[in-house]
């Protein structure tokens, strides 16, 4: 059994991404308890998956593993993960929190040594590169997962490739009997960090996101791009694997828009032009904007790139996407604002910069809580002692995602002070 | 909005802005265009309009009067609602398109021989006459709008059409001799009258 130690001068943290942790470890850093619960097997989120961050072009695994080594420092913090919270009741500093912890069947043991991976036969869609490549049915979710240790995929229990990786085991790290467990404990204060998602570019139905192989999404491009993902760093075309010699984004896919999400997503004008830099300088990039949006400081990254031989700005939505049958690529159609010019443009690989959804939908939270038209959470005093943090507030960049979940946790810390207070 | 701003929209908002907010049907949209083209590049027609919806909307707010109704563009809409569903503020496109016609046909500015503007007078020329579309003259007034002996060729043209028309009995050779009528005729007109007379009666002055 999960054993959770907690009062309700603990914190509660849902979601152990960038916003969860940061949340998280200041908490924990001024001395509160803390409780992490995170739905994948490692913490880090979708940030783990970026190549580079905007606008330093720096590699996200070095705030990662600053970020990791402190939440192993310290011993205020308590990691769930593979667990989801189902329920919360109560009232700001009385709340008690169902959460439902699904096996890993691999024990503290694991030396993440690699070898039960090695047994394992059976293959499948590779969650963290977004099902470009295949993991085994024993893995490590990527690199630098934390905590470093391998899962078995729940397909391949009661199979033979169970038993197998339990006998390539040679610390006894494989537990085939784990099974689900559902646990409960208090806390005084919860900080809410579930995140985001990509949109769904299947519901664009223009942009043929389901039928062109040719057509990717900015998260798919964004794992391209490490040479450590799934094409070893080469940005190459779905449909036959040879390098795309042109590429096109098309900003604001499903953002900005009635039919999709209403709000600006904000991060895609940046994602797209950080993207513009990872293709070789003979690359032509050409970019389809409504408007660009290089929000706050980053004005003039958006000119450095503007400055690139390579990269063509088209101030136009694109209308629709039609593949040519006869080299798969996809051909842009539309009208742009700059003279009213009518283009039928083929590119070798085209990048949708999709909008941020929030991951949880307005039906499913397990916790009484504003949310707005756009999904997100209000900051709203009827939530009581459960505050927002990162992008289920809104669609945040990285840096504002970090600050805001600070403030978060300062929320928080009040609230359980104020227990602190009158619990003597 | 403070008072101060609302005084500044509208003192940039341009009087033809202004004119078509008033009399042209879901007028009050267009200042809501932003502009991203998707609209002119769904029209499956696009390339036949010398000012694609998106141009429309920006002429409008520039105040370029003249240009924009005496335009055939407008008139090139078949009401796909290919540009309605995909418009992501949701701007009634097509309903503007038609909403610019009438309005440029009551001015009249419209462009001369304009064969969509021809068909609308045609069909409507018709439907007034007994309140219901008889589709006999409707289709005869339409080969022969154009002289007698282009209304010959066209006839002869459709011949074997309308032989099979006939045959299907989607066609009545009999209506060419008055044809059918809706029950309370003169109340049809006095309605239609009426609707006319409201509609005159909400056009603001502009000139």
């Amino acid at each position: 059994m999960t054993e959770v130690i907690a009062t309700n001068e603990t914190i509660l943290v849902v979601g152990g991404g960038i916003s969860g942790m940061t949340a998280a470890l200041e908490a924990a850093e001024t001395g509160k308890q803390v409780v992490l619960v995170e739905k994948r097997p490692y913490v880090g989120g979708r940030v783990t998956q970026l190549y580079k961050y905007f606008p330093k072009l720096c590699f996200p695994t070095c705030g990662l593993e600053i970020n990791q080594r402190r939440a192993k420092m310290n011993p205020n913090l308590n990691i769930i993960s593979m667990a989801e919270v189902t329920d919360i009741k109560g009232e700001a500093g009385n709340y008690t929190a169902t959460v439902k912890i699904s096996p890993r069947y691999v024990n503290e043991n694991c030396t993440a040594c690699g070898d039960c991976a090695k047994a394992v036969e059976a293959e499948f869609d590779d969650e963290y590169n977004y099902g470009l490549g295949k993991r085994k049915g024993a893995y490590l979710p990527h690199r630098m997962a934390h905590p470093q240790r391998y899962v078995l995929d729940p397909a391949i229990i009661g199979t033979d490739d169970a038993q197998k990786a339990k006998d390539a085991c040679k610390v006894n790290a494989i537990d085939l009997d784990m099974q689900e467990e559902v646990i409960e404990f208090k806390a005084g204060a919860v900080i809410w960090a579930t995140g985001w998602k990509p949109y769904d570019a299947n519901k664009i139905q223009p942009y043929g996101y389901d039928r062109i192989a040719n057509v990717i999404t900015s998260v798919e491009f964004e794992r391209m791009a490490d040479p450590n993902g799934p094409t070893g760093g080469k940005l190459t075309r779905p449909s036959d694997g040879k390098e795309a010699k042109s590429v096109a984004f098309i900003q604001c896919a499903g953002s900005r828009d009635k039919n999709h999400l209403l709000h600006c997503s904000r991060i895609c004008c940046m994602a797209s032009l950080k993207q513009a830099t990872y293709p070789a300088d003979d690359v032509p990039i050409t970019i389809y904007y409504i408007d660009i949006r290089a929000i706050d400081r980053f004005e003039d990254f958006y000119q450095k790139v503007k400055a690139q031989e390579n990269v063509k700005f088209i101030k136009s939505k694109v209308a629709s996407i039609v593949e040519n049958k006869e080299n798969g690529n996809p051909t842009l159609h539309g009208v742009d604002t700059e003279g009213y010019n009518r283009y039928a443009d083929e590119h070798d690989l085209v990048v949708l910069a999709v909008g941020m959804e929030p991951s949880v939908d307005k039906a499913s939270f397990p916790v009484e809580i504003t949310i707005n038209e756009e999904g997100f959470i209000e900051p709203a005093p009827e939530n009581g002692g459960v505050f927002a943090a990162g992008c289920s507030s809104d669609a945040l960049d990285v840096n504002r995602a970090v600050q805001h979940a600070t403030g978060a946790a300062m929320r928080a810390i009040q609230v359980v002070n104020r227990v602190a207070a009158t619990e003597g | 909005m403070s008072d101060l701003n609302t005084a500044m929209i509208e003192k940039y908002r341009s009087s033809f802005l202004k004119e078509v907010e008033a009399n042209v049907e879901e007028g009050e949209w267009v200042k809501m265009c932003m502009q991203c083209g998707v609209c002119s590049g769904s029209c499956p027609l696009g390339k036949h309009w010398e000012h694609p919806p998106q141009e429309i909307f920006m002429m409008i707010r520039a105040g370029k009067r003249d240009d924009v109704l005496s335009s055939d563009s407008m008139w090139m809409c078949t009401s796909c609602y290919n540009c309605i569903a995909r418009c992501p503020r949701g701007l009634p496109i097509t309903h503007i398109m038609h909403g610019l016609a009438v309005y440029s046909k009551r001015l009249g500015l419209t462009p001369q021989k304009q064969p969509t503007a021809e068909f609308s007078q045609i069909f409507w020329d018709n439907l007034m006459k007994k309140g219901r579309v008889n589709e006999l003259k409707l289709g005869l007034s339409m080969y022969f709008k154009d002289g007698f002996g282009q209304g010959i060729k066209n006839a002869m043209a459709n011949q074997k059409l309308g032989q099979n028309m006939m045959k299907a009995k989607r066609m009545n050779a009999m209506e060419f001799f008055g044809g059918h009528s809706v029950k309370d005729l003169s109340g049809f007109q006095k309605m239609v009258k009426k609707a006319q007379e409201i509609e005159e009666g909400n056009i603001k002055d502009f000139k």
